[in-house]
């Protein structure tokens, strides 16, 4: 008999993981960030309590930059299934016009991430929260453990890591710190697709291609919306056939040239990439181990 | 055939469809390897090839690693910088947390963990062969066997990790001699000829120049065996846990409504079948298996290590952390059993140590009743000790509060694990395998002594006087953090009797010469620096231990 198949493991894994936390923390929250790897996420937790309900809410913390098309998926598909969805948003920096273009992209998902987020955890008062953050994306992440201890300022101290073996986890914490749980730690981006596949998860319309209105700067298409960027002269959107690989803010997300529109193709897609897919978010680039920088933070 | 071979693999539309190509990737299976041998002997510049090799990198990662301004390596790619993605890591050259890295090939996905050499993040290295079923040992064909490759030898058996892989590394630089590899080979097999593994496989190779890692070399021709990637793609990775003796350890209790009570968890082994009779501990109880629940439809039976819900014929009182078997082939159930333990904590472990302990998904408070035996990593043979020092391996004694369920490590590497953990600075401080229970002692261990609860409690008792109420809630609140066992209560019948079982009671006032009262201490106006003025206080007097507040960081 062949063991459990490669994905089927890696279900059975993060809805263990799932359960742990829910059982061991008193106030464990979601943090849903409307992507690829939020859907699944939410579907394992779905599965990890079925037949009751998720026993946690989700938050999405909304940089108000974000794709209609996002806003749109976010308020409807969670509470389709049951589940408790809440946004937070950093309204003061927002009012005050945070936005990447002046304020340089480290300096506004500051702001309206890291911040936001920050704020969201302890008004809520929570003591967990679950993030879909792969270690596959990105070279700080592969070093991350799958329950991340941050002190009492949200921060990571990726050099003073607790030992994390087997898959008995430690969820003592003093009052006012808190865990990140990545129940996704193991999945690879393949992995993420093929099981959306499977399972026929919904997700954003953006991932598939079709023709959308973009800047064409150099190689990089820029998603007109919101209007944040200023455009060159002679510059105008104009009508490509595209999607996105990986969701974010519109000022910071590329779209790429691309046909793929239904999942399988999507993956067909994939496997001919020589370029990872958070290659196309301007935020990770900032500087070398700027990941790292922001994580250390308190960011995701 | 698409002309460039693709991520991590490569998929020909002519002779594979994208379907054919998923239904195949759903029948791979998964096999997880780690790396260990000494700092330098070139564990990360491997995986960095293996990546490379196996296409497993994306174009703009190797761009990035090849402007980075750092490259210790004597060829165009630096290869350590894949997997040493922290800026610590790349600012000194070297490997301090485990980085996890994927790639499959057409045969096999894999999870690979590449572990830090250095002694001192030794943890970090406990921590990635945890859970891998394979290790490639390195070893620098110049330096030959060092200690700390013995100690990751000896790690890597503890954890059961059951076949290895002796990569006798940078055989560039000895002119890919056969002898300086039969050497190194020769010395490894001799030390680890009784630590039982299943297969130890040799392969000299150079990670630098690829040779023997995705496919044979040309330079050495003396060497017949698989090339690193043949022998990963194809060893077994049976381990077949689901033929095994059933262990289901109860994580969480799932009750939507009066009609529905489901155990929910993860198979740590064996099958589990509708209809089964099954044994419920610690209570006992039997009962029968009702359904199996899924969120894709019920199951008539499930195997290791598939997460399910289960439900009973029976009314049956059952809570995490209990654990549901078959009644013919059962766990140990015992408060008293011995374990290997590597300890990972700068402060030392001394026989009487309370700690927490975490099974499954039992925690219960234990003690380190005795230390057996530290094994010495240079003559491999095991001493009597009175500690453990940080990275030290060491047979202990434990006593739990309450009786756990587990098996020998050895049976069952998820029943036979625990952590300990400190409860003061929470943490994670022993990792744990159980080597079999210590039956109940026979000689009679009389009245719990005022030493014991010393011991247990890690304080004293006290009976605290203070007037001011909000700081008495303040200071019984730094004490409870403290791991102390605390109540601010008035004073009353029980309170003796509280002191008796070595609490610190606060209370406005006390009488009664054994009374401590705070009311009259010289405290700063300031709530937080009186409360730091009381502990101190405290510890002047003995009643809280100063060492054990004192090691607070550095873990
Ligand atoms: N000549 C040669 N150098 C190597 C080889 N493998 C690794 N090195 C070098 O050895 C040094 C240590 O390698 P690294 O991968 O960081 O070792 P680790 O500490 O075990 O992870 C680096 O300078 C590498 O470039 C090899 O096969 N041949
Ligand atoms: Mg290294």
């Amino acid at each position: 008999m062949p063991s459990l198949s490669h994905l089927r493991t890696l279900e059975a894994e993060s809805i263990h993981i799932l359960r742990e936390v829910a059982a061991e923390f008193a106030r464990p929250v979601m943090l849903y960030s409307i992507g690829k790897d939020s859907s699944v996420m939410l579907r394992l937790a779905q599965k990890a309590f079925y037949p009751g309900r998720i026993p946690f809410p989700l938050l999405h913390v909304d940089t108000t930059y974000k794709f209609k098309e996002m806003i749109e998926f976010r308020d409807w598909y969670p509470a389709s299934i049951g589940a408790d969805l809440r946004v937070y948003v950093n309204r003061e920096a927002r009012d005050a016009g945070a936005n990447p273009v002046t304020l340089g992209t480290a300096k506004c998902c500051g702001l309206l991430k890291t911040r936001a987020l920050l704020n969201a955890l302890s008004e809520g008062g929570y003591d967990a929260a679950f993030g879909g953050a792969r270690r596959d994306e990105e070279k700080s992440r592969a070093k991350e453990r799958i329950y991340s201890f941050r002190d009492q300022y949200g921060q990571w101290d990726p050099k003073n890591q607790r030992p994390e073996l087997w898959n008995v986890f430690n969820s003592r914490i003093d009052k006012g710190q808190s865990i990140r749980v990545f129940p996704l730690s193991n999945w690879t981006e393949l992995d993420v697709w093929h099981y959306i596949h499977l399972e026929n998860i919904p997700v954003v319309p953006l991932y598939f291609a079709k023709p959308r209105p973009m800047v064409v700067r150099g190689g990089s298409l820029i998603p007109p919306e919101h209007n944040v960027i200023p455009l060159l002269p002679g510059e105008a959107p104009q009508m490509v056939m595209c999607r996105m690989r990986s969701l974010g803010c519109t000022p910071c997300t590329g779209a790429i040239r691309s046909e793929a529109a239904t999942v399988p193709a999507i993956i067909e897609e994939l496997l001919r990439f020589r370029r990872s897919e958070r290659e196309n978010r301007i935020i990770d680039h900032d500087q070398e181990g700027s990941m790292e920088l922001k994580k250390r933070e308190g960011y995701f | 055939m698409i002309a460039a071979e693709t991520n991590r693999e490569s998929l020909s539309p002519e002779s594979l469809s994208i379907d054919e190509f998923l239904a195949r990737e759903l029948n791979k299976d998964l096999l997880r390897f780690s790396t260990a041998g000494s700092v330098d002997d070139g564990k990360s510049t491997l995986i960095g090839r293996l990546l490379y090799d196996a296409r497993g990198i994306y174009d703009d990662q190797l761009d990035s690693i090849r402007k980075s301004k750092v490259n210790r390596s004597s060829g165009a790619i630096d290869f350590s910088l894949l997997t040493d993605g922290l800026r610590a890591e790349r600012e000194q050259g070297i490997t301090i947390d485990v980085a996890y890295r994927y790639f499959s090939t057409p045969r096999r996905k894999f999870i690979i963990a590449d572990t830090p050499g250095h002694e001192q993040y030794t943890r970090n290295m406990a921590t990635g062969a945890s859970t891998a079923q394979l290790a490639i040992v390195l070893v620098d064909a110049r330096n030959g066997v060092l200690p700390q490759t013995r100690r990751h030898a000896t790690i890597s058996a503890l954890l059961g990790i059951p076949r290895l892989v002796l990569a006798v590394n940078k055989m560039d630089l000895v002119d890919y001699s056969r002898e300086v590899f039969e050497k190194i080979r020769s010395d490894f097999f001799a030390f680890t000829s009784d630590f039982g593994f299943e297969e130890i496989q040799p392969i000299p190779i150079s990670a630098l120049e690829g040779e023997n890692v995705a496919r044979r070399g040309g330079q050495m021709h003396w060497y017949g065996g698989p090339a690193l990637l043949e022998y990963l793609e194809t060893v077994p990775v049976s381990e077949d846990t689901r033929s095994r003796p059933l262990r289901f350890p109860v994580q969480y209790v799932i009750r939507p409504d009066q009609h529905f009570r489901g155990y929910a968890g993860q198979i740590a082994s064996g099958t589990l079948r509708v209809g089964d009779r099954v044994a419920v501990l610690p209570s006992g109880q039997s009962s029968r298996v009702a359904s199996i629940t899924t969120f894709d439809g019920d199951m008539q039976s499930a195997h290791a290590p598939m997460s399910v819900t289960v439900t009973l014929e029976d009314e049956r009182d059952i809570s995490r952390g209990d654990m549901l078997t078959h009644l013919d082939d059962q766990p140990y159930v015992s408060r008293r059993f011995e374990a290997n333990l590597v300890w990972m904590t700068e402060d030392p472990l001394a026989a009487g140590r309370s700690l927490l302990l975490k099974h499954s998904a039992q925690q219960v408070s234990a003690r380190v009743h005795s230390i057996e035996s530290r094994l010495d990593i240079g003559t491999m043979e095991r001493k009597p000790a009175a500690t453990l020092s940080l990275n030290d391996i060491g047979t202990v004694r434990i006593d739990a509060s309450r009786p756990i369920f587990f098996d020998r490590y050895r049976d069952n590497r998820l029943t036979g694990a625990f952590i300990l953990i400190d409860p003061l600075t929470n943490s994670t401080v022993g990792a744990g395998m159980i080597q079999s229970a210590v039956r109940r002692q026979t000689v009679d261990l009389g009245h719990v002594t005022p030493e014991e609860r010393y011991a247990r409690n890690g304080h004293g008792p006290a009976l605290l006087a203070l007037a001011n109420g909000p700081l008495a809630l303040r200071l019984e609140r730094r004490l409870f953090d403290h791991g102390c066992q605390v109540i601010a209560a008035a004073q009353g019948a029980h309170t003796a009797a509280l002191y008796a079982a070595g609490l610190i009671v606060i209370s406005p006032s006390f009488t009664g010469e054994r009374a401590i009262d705070l009311n009259h201490l010289p405290l700063p106006g300031d709530e937080e620096a009186a409360v730091d003025a009381i502990m101190a206080y405290l510890e002047q007097n003995g009643i809280l231990a100063t060492d054990r507040f004192s090691s607070g960081e550095g873990i």
